[in-house]
Formats: C-alpha cells, structure tokens, sequence
C-alpha cells in the first residue's frame, strides 16, 4: 500500500506547531498503524532528521497510552486504540492526517504527545473506595448480584486514554469521570462514598477546564472500550441524588 | 569474596573462562520452624517505626503495576513519605494491565480440594523445583487476603448469579482456583490499585513522578540511598535520595525484542542495580508462553497474547499428516491430532506453559505446523461452542475473541485460533532474601523484578498474585522493619555520590549520541531478538549457547561504533530512550546465555537439549543443580557466580509428570 502522511510536528510545549508531510510506500496491509510509524520513524532517522514522536506502550489495546487524531477522529474511527488500526482499514492512494488528541487540559508536550495527568487527578479527587489494606472480610462476605457485577465491569474497562474529550465538541471528559462513577456506584462497596466521590469527581473535572456535557456523543463513539452514553446519564443521577441528600463541592 | 576458578567453557577468541564461581553460599534468612509458621514468626520478630516518625522516612518505589503500585500506596498509607516512578505518563498503564486469564487464590470455595498446601505444592512443582519453598508457601498463604482486599477496593470478579465469586481453572492445576474479570483481570487488579495509589496522591503521602525512568542506583557507603532518573520530557537527569530504594519494574523478555512485553518494557533499572553490586539470579529462566498470535512479518513490533484461560475451552491440535493444508474446518476428526491431550492425558489441553509450548514446538519443527510460515498450531472453540452455546463463550472471552479478529482479520467463533509460543515472562531477576531485599542493603526488589517464587517456571495466574503478594503485604512488611534496624542516617542529593553517577549517566549519552552510525537503534534490538529467539529460546545447547555469546559480544560492539541516535540530550528524545535500554540489554544478553551455559540441566522452561528423556521432557539433575544461580558483576573481569542452594524441608522432589 501507498499512502500520504500530514503530520502535526511540533518540538515542545511551548514552540508553534505545523504540518508536515511524508509519503508511505510499500506498506503491508497486514501491519498495524504505529508499526507502519515505526516504519516511516526508521526513515526520518537515516535522513538524520528528527523522528515523529508519539505514545504507545503495550501494542495490545489495553494500556491506553496511545492515541492519535486520524483525519480528525480520536483513534481514526474504528473505535479500537490506534494500536489496534491496522493498515486494511485504510484506502490504497489515501491522505490520513495525524495530530495529537486536543483538548484544553491536554497540552503538546510534543508532536502526536500530550500531558494527560489532568485524567490522574479527577480519579486523584475521588476515583477509589478507602479500603485500608488489612481491613477487608472476607470476599463472599459481601455478595454482588450478577447483574451488578456486569454492569460495573462494563464500565470499569474504561482505559483512560482520553479519546472522549478529544473526541468531544466541549473538551468534556464526562464520560472517561462517569464511566468510575457508575462503575464503583453499582457495586455494595462503592456505596459509602457515593455521593461525595460523584461531586468531588466532578469538580475536579470542571476546574481542570474539561467542557460540560451537550449530548454529541462522540466520545462514546469513538470509545475503545466501548463505554456507553448511559455512563453519563448516571454521573447526572449520581449527582441530582448527591444535591438532594446535601452534597455539594463545598462538603466533598 | 573468594573465588575459584571451575573450569567453564571459553568462547574461541577469549583466553578467560566464561564465568568464576565464588566458595560462598548465600544465605536467603528464612526464619526457623514449621512451613506454615514461618511468614508469621518472621513478622512477630520484626521492628516497627512509630506513626509520628514514619513521614520523618523517605521511600522511593520505582514501578507502578501490581507490586510498585501497591507497595507504594500502603507505605503511603502507612505514613512514610513515598517517591513513585514510572516511565509511562501514567501509573494505570503499568504492564500488569495487559494480563488477561485471572489471579490464583486457594479460597476453595469450590469444595475442590483445593489448600493452601495444594497451591504451595502445584507452584513448586510448576516450577520444576527450582523456587524456594519459604518464599512460595508465604505466596500461597497470602492468596486467600489478596482476593477480600481486591474485592473490597471494588475489583468487579465475575460472580455466579447467587452473586458469588465465581472461578475457573489453568494451566498446571486440577482445582478451579482462578479468580478472574472477564479476559481483562490485570487491568481490574491494576486499576485497584491504581485507585489505592490516587488516594493517597491525594493525601500527599505518595508523590507520582510520571514520565521519569530510573537510569542509576545511587549507593552511599554500600547502601541503596537513591536514584537518578531521566525526565523523559526535558530530558533532565534528577537525583532523587531516600532511605530505601523498591524496585518493581517487571521482567527483561524484552531482550528478545518480539514478545508479549510492553513496548517500553525494559531491564535499565534491574541492570544498573546489577552493575551497582546487586546479584542476579537465574536469568535464563524466560517463559515463552505457548498462547500467542504467531508472527506476521519482520515489520513486526511486538506479539499479542490470547490468554491460558482458553485453553479451558479450546482444545489444541494440528494435522496428523505434515504438509495437510485443508481449511481446518474441512479436516475431519479422525485426520486431527490433540497433541496435548494425547501426550497428556490428565492435564490435557491445560498442561503448564513451558510443556504447552516445547510441544508446539516439536510438533511445527515436523511440518505439521499450520498458517503462513508453518509456525502456528490450532486452538479451537468449536466443541465448546456446540456444548455450552455461542453466548457463554462470548461471556468468559469476548474482549480476546474480539482482539483476535482487529489483529488477525479472521472470526474465531468461526475458524479456530491459531497460536505459536512467545516470550512472555522472565522467572529470573534480582536476588532477594526471604524479606525480598537484595544483597545491596536497603535495595528491595518487589514483582517480576525479583527472582524468587516461580523457579524455573511459573504458573498461569500466578504473576498477579506475586505482585499484590509483594506489594500489598510483603514489602509494606519487611521495608519498615529494615528502616527500624538500619537506621539511615539523613542524606540529601548534595552527596557526592550523585554527582559522580550523574557524571558517567551524562557520559554515557553523549557517548551514545556521538556516534552517529549507519544503524538505527531498532534495527539493533532486532537483531538481538533473533539472537537471543534462535539461540537462547525455547530450545538450548552447549553449542548454541556458545555461538549465541561471540554473536551477542560482536553485536554489542558494533553497536557502540555504528548506532545512530538522532536528536539531543534535553528534550523528548524516544530514539535515545530507546537507545540507553537497547544498551543494557546487550549486556543482559550476555549473563542469560552465561547462566543457561552454566546451569548443564534442563528444569521447567530452561531446555537444554543434551538433557531430556527419551519423551523429549526436560531431565534435571538435581544433584548438581538444586541451587538458584545468582550471579555478581566483575567489571571487565568474567561474572561471578554464588549458589543459594535450596533445601527443601517439606517437599519431596519429585519428576514432574502432567500424563
């Protein structure tokens, strides 16, 4: 396969960015996309030029470092990681626009690069259950219907690559915050803490400069981990119940 | 150190021998008295740091995943002041995310004869006797708390509709004992603790130093005292000073450059420590996993596991006939050979991995291999589909069943899998006594950074458990009372010794990147791969070895005269990250080929070829091999290697038989 590469280069934070592009040939339809950047990597640096600079780590799907903005969509589409593109899921002769996941807490650290602690830190604000190792019973003690159990694995398999408030119009990570949200509300050991982690979680969000939520639902489509609107529509219960029960960002 | 010199093989161009041997033995301070006894007098016999004290204490912890991650959050939140590192910009993306099948407790919940004692027993035998028995019978203890504390951190286990724990079985067992999260248990288990790790960065007990990989140990008067880590955004090299250092950085399969590995994966912080004094134990011990997606191309980058757990359901085969290339669902029964429950009859198609994937192996070296290249073997769902329906499987394997077909563009439910083995875990890695701290005083070493609990080769689902173990409840032990009986005096990285590893650091890089060659650095770590793939892999001789030695020292050579790594010392440069990992590895390289030519027996996933039974199964030689082999850096000079041999009081050793 022939293609053509315009890829965002910028060196650091702080220097202008621009386009560049790069012609591809000979790739095997069979490879995935960041083996066909390795690839084109191979061939910046004999030209003695600076490598295209891009996160990935476990080549499998499921660390969630990697993400690329392919001809304007987070992870190009296909709703997988951009690991997990693979080069038949693209047009012989095509132009495929590369830049990095934007939004406002995402600065470029460089090129395809961005700094997502900002997600860290909403789960640093309230994404756990305070059980002190050494104190837990026994773990029948505490039974989980199946269907809660479910329910909450469907949401706990949010990888945390950010994908969503890329992908989304406001820069809103409501669906990455929602997805822990329902995940611990569904389960009995999440309850103790419910409501003060659903408003705390969310504080968080909105002061880090993360949107509100208008419905586009682009995140969840380009979601790799498949997590549903409905995650969203139950951080607004979690939250209505958190306002009438008396919880606010002032007692979280 | 005393040393004589035993009368090892030379490589043809060197007049040196390949390795001296030290007549000392080390001792691993496992605590006297009964087995079941032993983990709880060692802790009665510990010392405690008072709460108002511990903050006045530092503790750096490199490593995030299952043992870094853990052992991080409960010293924090047990009021040390805690330094954590990883190189990837998050803690939550440690590679213990990527385990698939399942963690193993001995809760027998199932009635199934399942015991401590069993667990302990399976784990020792899995590991060919080759693991201390101490250490593995304290892993099997603290299974059973593993699995309450995980379930209380909101670990969604799958559950049984009565809304109990459900479990299924693995490799190298005959009880159902594996808890599990779908295919996605490590990313569960690691989010748990991710989730214990954020609570206490908010209480500003630990503080996370993301995108920062540690290049040095820093010892001061013979004692870990600290680090020096590269900032992998400016390209800074900080010094950081504590009063122990935990390394938890996971295993160095990377060394074979295609494996299950993360791509980031790597043996800087475990060969530094080794090269700073550290032993290392056993590194020949790699696990090739005989579950993976076979290898497409040479552009390929690295190589997807589809979890043991569907060896539960999927039954293994190739054609009877070699050069058989029907379509596999046009070959009939009878044309079918299910090697593994022909040559195993008891374990079947759950046979532990090292035996799963040597007869991948043998069968495919008799062409009756199968998909592109003949370097596959069938894994298939069919029967199982029939019996229990499409829906059950698509519940217990759905998220592999979908990665298989995005990687491989083929329907599983409809085709079976094919698989071939790949580099998946190292048993082998930093010595460590019974309370996991190192040689070095004030060095720990936590997960599968350390050497101690799988012997020559480990269980499925056991990897999980031996991180939490470490981490939850080991480290947070055993650390405290080193503080207590050492006493650190208090040091800042104003110490000389920081300057001067700071000094050979920047050296070290500016000798990298002066080089300016022909080659790019991947180019190197492949070519390594296929070194260390043919001749230090799943099969090994004397002969093979050997070469593979002159091979890797030629190649490490002519790395440092013709590599070429482009951009500079201060900024995001992946190429020199790369690089400065690539550079360590081809000198691990060199003591994994040393150890396997050293260890002159086959046990658990170490093969050598001159020693196996007339059914091909590995032949140990107890006598002269019941010893963990840990090895001392020498300089220029030839390794040194000092024995731990391993006394079993308890256990019988046995020939390990799946039939």
């Amino acid at each position: 396969m022939n293609l053509t590469l315009n890829v965002w280069r910028q060196p650091n934070a702080n220097a202008p960015g621009r386009f560049v592009t790069y012609p591809v040939n000979d790739i095997s339809p069979d490879m995935s996309f960041l083996e066909m950047l390795d690839i084109v990597n191979e061939g910046i640096v004999h030209q003695g030029e600076d490598p295209i600079a891009f996160d990935s780590d476990c080549r499998e799907g499921i660390c969630g470092i990697c993400g690329i903005v392919i001809n304007g969509i987070p992870h190009g589409g296909k709703a997988s990681t951009t690991c997990q593109l693979y080069m038949r899921h693209f047009r012989e002769g095509e132009t495929l626009t590369l830049e990095p996941f934007r939004a406002r807490p995402f600065p470029v650290l460089k090129d395809l690069i961005v700094d997502r602690t900002a997600l860290d830190r909403i789960m640093s604000a309230g994404g756990f259950i305070s059980a002190s190792v050494g104190s837990a019973p026994d773990g029948n003690d505490m039974l989980v219907p199946k269907n809660n159990a479910e329910a909450a694995m469907n949401y706990a398999v949010c990888i945390g690559c950010g994908a969503c408030a890329a992908a989304c119009p406001n820069g809103s990570a409501m669906l990455f915050t929602g997805a822990k949200v329902a995940h611990m509300a569904e389960l009995p050991q999440g309850q103790p803490e419910r409501y003060q982690r659903v408003v705390a979680m969310l504080s968080e969000h909105d002061e880090l400069g993360f949107g509100s939520c208008t419905n586009h639902g682009e995140c969840s489509a380009v979601c790799p981990a498949h997590i549903p609107m409905s995650a969203i529509a139950r951080i607004n219960r979690e939250l209505t119940q958190a306002a009438l029960r008396g919880y606010s960002s002032a007692t979280a | 150190m005393t040393t004589v010199i035993e009368t090892a093989p030379q490589v043809a161009t060197s007049t040196k021998p390949l390795w001296y041997v030290s007549d000392q033995t080390l001792d691993a301070h496992v605590p006297a008295g009964p087995l079941d006894r032993k983990w709880d007098t060692s802790k009665a016999d510990m010392k405690l740091v008072a709460p108002h004290n511990r903050r006045k204490h530092t503790i750096i912890v490199v490593g995030t995943g299952l043992a870094g991650g853990a052992a991080a959050a409960v010293l924090g939140e047990q009021g040390y002041n805690v330094l954590n590192f990883c190189y990837q910009d998050s803690p939550r993306r440690a590679h213990s995310i990527a385990a698939q099948g399942g963690i193993n407790a001995a809760k027998n919940y199932r009635n199934d004869g399942d015991s401590i004692w069993r667990l302990f027993m399976d784990t020792v035998k899995g590991g060919d006797y080759r693991s201390r028995e101490a250490n593995v019978y304290r892993l099997a203890q603290l299974s059973i708390d593993i699995i309450d504390q995980c379930v209380a951190s909101g670990v969604p286990f799958a559950r049984e509709y009565s809304g109990y724990l459900d479990t299924r079985s693995f490799g190298g067992a005959q009880v159902a004992r594996t808890f599990y999260a779908r295919g996605q248990t490590g990313q569960q288990l690691l989010l748990g603790v991710y989730s214990s790790l954020v609570r206490q960065m908010d209480r500003g007990m630990v503080k996370m130093f993301p995108r920062q990989e540690m290049l040095d140990l820093v010892l001061v008067d013979g004692v870990a005292r600290g680090i020096l880590a590269r900032d992998l955004v400016t390209g800074e090299i900080k010094s950081y000073a504590a009063d122990a250092v935990v390394l938890c950085t996971g295993g160095y399969g990377n060394v074979f450059f295609l494996s299950t590995y993360a791509r980031g994966a790597n043996a800087t912080a475990v060969w530094r420590a080794h090269k700073r004094g550290a032993l290392f134990a056993n590194p020949c011990f790699t696990q090739i996993h005989p579950t993976c997606i076979p290898v497409k191309g040479d552009y390929q980058s690295k190589l997807t596991l589809i979890s043991e757990s569907v060896r539960n359901d999927g039954r293994v085969w190739v054609p009877k006939k070699a050069g058989d290339n029907r379509p596999p669902n046009e070959i009939p029964e009878e044309d079918r050979d299910y090697y593994l429950e022909r040559m195993y009859p008891s374990y079947g198609n759950l046979a532990p991995r090292d035996i799963s994937s040597r007869a991948a192996k043998r069968v495919c070296d008799e062409g009756r291999g199968v998909g592109p290249g003949g370097y596959g073997v069938y894994l298939d769902l069919r029967d199982a589909i029939n019996r229990l329906g499409k829906k059950v499987i698509e519940e217990r394997y759905g998220n592999l069943m979908e990665m298989y077909e995005q990687i491989t563009d083929e329907n599983p439910y409809e085709v079976p899998l094919r698989i071939y083995p790949a580099t998946h875990y190292t048993m082998g890695g930093l010595w460590v006594d019974y309370k996991l701290m190192s040689n070095v005083p004030g060095l720990f070493v936590g997960g599968e950074a350390n050497f101690s609990d799988h012997g020559a080769n480990r269980l499925g689902a056991s990897a999980l458990l031996q991180g939490l173990a470490d981490g939850y409840w080991v480290l947070p032990a055993t650390l405290p009372d080193y503080i207590a009986t050492a006493k650190p005096e208090p040091i800042t990285t104003q110490d000389e010794a920081f300057a001067e590893a700071e000094n050979e650091i920047q050296a070290k890089i500016r000798r990298l990147l002066a080089v300016n060659g022909s080659k790019t650095v991947a180019t190197f770590h492949r070519e390594l791969g296929h070194i260390m793939w043919d001749y230090v892999g799943m099969a090994r001789s004397e002969e093979s070895l050997v070469s593979a030695l002159s091979k890797i020292r030629h190649l490490r050579e002519q790395y440092w005269r013709d590599v070429r790594v482009s951009g500079g010392p201060e900024e995001l440069n992946q190429q020199l990250e790369h690089a400065l990992r690539v550079a360590d590895f081809l000198e691990l390289a060199e003591l994994m080929a040393i150890d396997a030519l050293a260890r002159d027996e086959s046990c658990g996933a170490h093969f050598r070829v001159e020693h196996q039974t007339a059914e091909g199964e590995a032949e140990r030689d107890d006598e002269r091999f019941a010893y963990v082999a840990a090895w001392g850096y020498n300089g220029a000079e030839p390794p040194i290697l000092v024995k731990e041999p391993l006394v079993y009081e308890n256990v019988k050793l046995a020939v390990r038989s799946y039939k």
